[in-house]
């Protein structure tokens, strides 16, 4: 026996090995290329998983079988004790919630509204953790899917606070990338000051804050909330904690470490979100959920309707669009206003708020380009949480803005 | 003696993947062995002639559904592994388990580097330590993986 009998060619067995091997190296190096164009493998994607569902249910069973072995043999004791644990957190969350309605009301009252909001998060829906998707990338399939209504780019949390968003959804399971991925950029703002910044994930499982610079105000124990851009999560929700800091002088930029708040290695079930795409702190939906980069098809943001210049706009109070808190006092300025619903026929690469670290306010609310008049009477006016002090940190915020 | 084992590649596979998707504590998940690659490094080097390149393909493919950040990567991967296996598989059969062990460490360090390539050419770079971790393991368990390999078709 030679050596070289496999590398001839094989008696009635078409190509050689060689041969053979380039033929499917070629069609893997096209898939993958395929692949890196977002979107076109898509479907694809949606088959595989198809295909690899009873795989998955066959690998989740014993999980499950176990778990419903460990539920129906609890004790009297352990039940009583889970059984006390959550009333008391439950008379906590109803004390917390008690002047919810109140300060909602007087909430809206103050922005000019006749009656509260309803909450942002319109419905949302438990999904049970099945696996990680990969042992070193925190990544997680859930066992929702598309015929739950699951869509590629959406909210994932837990009781804590964002956990991630869904990023490949099969008929019954999606993927879900966590915010502590180093691939995941998540727009947020900082509570105390309503400064906006980006967190990444990092690889040793924590949030890094890489854009601010070394004089932002930033404390340990400051809490990260979503900031409404980016189009994925909504305004306002808890992210994560600043655990350190870290400023060498010399640096333009600090490293700061935060938290996340949400049980990312725990948590065996997760809350898929939707949202009132009407809500002013609804994540702007025409990203499609990319975070990446700016959806090259994105167009301008509904504008709230604009108000007659003869009718002054105070109660006009209908929540249209997302930058309806500003709606009123843009009514201001009537001449500005006159091209109705803003439709810039130029993209808007600014509001896909993660490829750049915009601190300047209202930025989620501002088409740009074009209309740039009635985009800075709004802009300047936009302040879509509470009134923000103007931080140290801010940088350049053009102070004609702020005259208007 | 040329009946190839279609049917048993195929189950073989599958088992394969089921092991490698079942879920495992943390710490024991970073050990766990590729046993994909095994299943399609055995094929190749026994069955030359039975399409391993294209085991290792769809393998891959169904890795990369169900794993992978980007689909193709361990396919590719896979079936130049596979391609390896059955241009060499006269040298590797001839050896025995020991030294077929150490020579699967090199097919499953490769494996792993290639990967870590495409990772890093697609734009998901992963520096990860214990990526490498499942390769030791990998080729302990080959002689027992030989063996129950074995069972499933005629002696060759």
């Amino acid at each position: 026996m030679a050596f070289g009998v496999a590398t001839g060619s094989l008696p009635g067995r078409g190509p050689t090995p060689g041969l053979r091997f380039i033929g499917y190296a070629v069609l893997a190096i096209t898939l993958m290329f395929l692949d890196r164009r977002e979107g076109w493998m898509e479907q694809v994607r949606f088959g595989l998983q198809t295909a690899m569902y009873p795989l998955q249910m066959a690998v989740s069973s014993p999980g499950t079988a176990w778990s419903w072995v460990r539920e129906s043999t609890r004790t009297r004791d352990t039940l009583r004790m889970e059984n006390t644990e959550l009333r008391t957190r439950l008379r906590d969350l109803e004390l917390r919630t008690m002047r919810y309605e109140a300060l909602s009301q007087e909430n809206a009252t103050l922005r000019g509204l006749r009656t509260a909001l309803p909450p942002v998060a319109e419905k949302w829906l438990v999904a049970e953790v099945v696996r990680d998707v990969d042992n070193l990338r925190p990544r997680v399939m859930i066992n929702r899917g598309t015929a739950n209504g699951v869509f590629k780019g959406q909210a994932v949390m837990d009781d804590g606070g964002i956990l991630g968003q869904t990023t490949h959804v099969g008929p019954w399971s999606a993927e879900v990338i966590l915010i502590t991925d180093p691939e995941h950029q998540i727009p947020v703002e900082i509570e105390r000051t309503g400064l906006r910044t980006i967190a990444e994930g990092r690889d040793d499982g924590a949030l890094g804050l890489p854009y601010l610079p070394a004089n932002a105000d930033i404390k340990v124990g400051d809490l990260l909330r979503t900031s409404g851009m980016g189009g994925v999560f909504p305004q306002g929700y808890p992210v994560a904690k600043v655990a350190a800091l870290n400023r060498a002088a010399v640096q333009p930029l600090q490293q700061v470490t935060a938290e996340p708040l949400a049980n990312l290695n725990r948590s065996r079930e997760v809350m898929l979100v939707w949202f009132r795409e009407a809500h002013p702190a609804a994540p702007v939906r025409d990203t499609g959920g990319d975070l990446t980069k700016g959806d090259p098809n994105a167009t301008a943001q509904p504008t709230p309707p604009k108000p007659k210049p003869a009718a002054p706009a105070a109660g006009s109070a209908t929540p249209a669009g997302n930058a309806t808190p500003t709606a009123p006092r843009a009514g201001g300025t009537p001449a500005q206003g006159a091209g109705p619903r803003g439709t810039v026929p130029t993209p808007a690469p600014a509001r896909s708020g993660s490829a750049a670290p915009s601190t300047t306010a209202g930025s989620q609310s501002t088409p740009t380009g074009a209309a740039a008049a009635p985009g800075a009477a709004r802009s300047g006016t936009t302040a879509p949480a509470a009134p923000r002090p103007a931080t140290p940190a801010t940088p350049a915020q053009p102070p004609a803005e702020n005259r208007q | 003696m040329r009946g190839e084992p279609r049917g048993w590649m195929v189950f073989t596979s599958i088992v394969a993947l089921f092991l490698t998707v079942l879920p495992l504590p943390g710490w024991l998940d970073m050990f766990r062995p590729a046993f994909v690659v095994l299943v399609v490094l055995y094929f190749s080097i026994t069955w030359p002639r039975a399409g391993g390149i294209g085991l290792g393909f769809f393998c891959g493919v169904a890795l990369d559904a169900l794993e992978g950040p980007i689909i193709g990567e361990h396919a590719l991967v896979l079936s130049a592994l596979a391609f390896i296996g059955v241009w060499e598989h006269q040298r590797i059969r001839s050896k025995p388990a020991f030294q077929q062990s150490l020579i699967v460490f090199f097919a499953l360090a490769l494996y792993e580097f290639l990967l870590f390539v495409v990772d890093a050419w697609t734009g998901h770079p992963n520096t990860d330590v214990r990526r490498w971790l499942h390769i030791l393991p990998g080729a302990m368990i080959w002689p027992i993986a030989i063996a129950l390999l074995e069972r499933g078709h005629s002696p060759r």
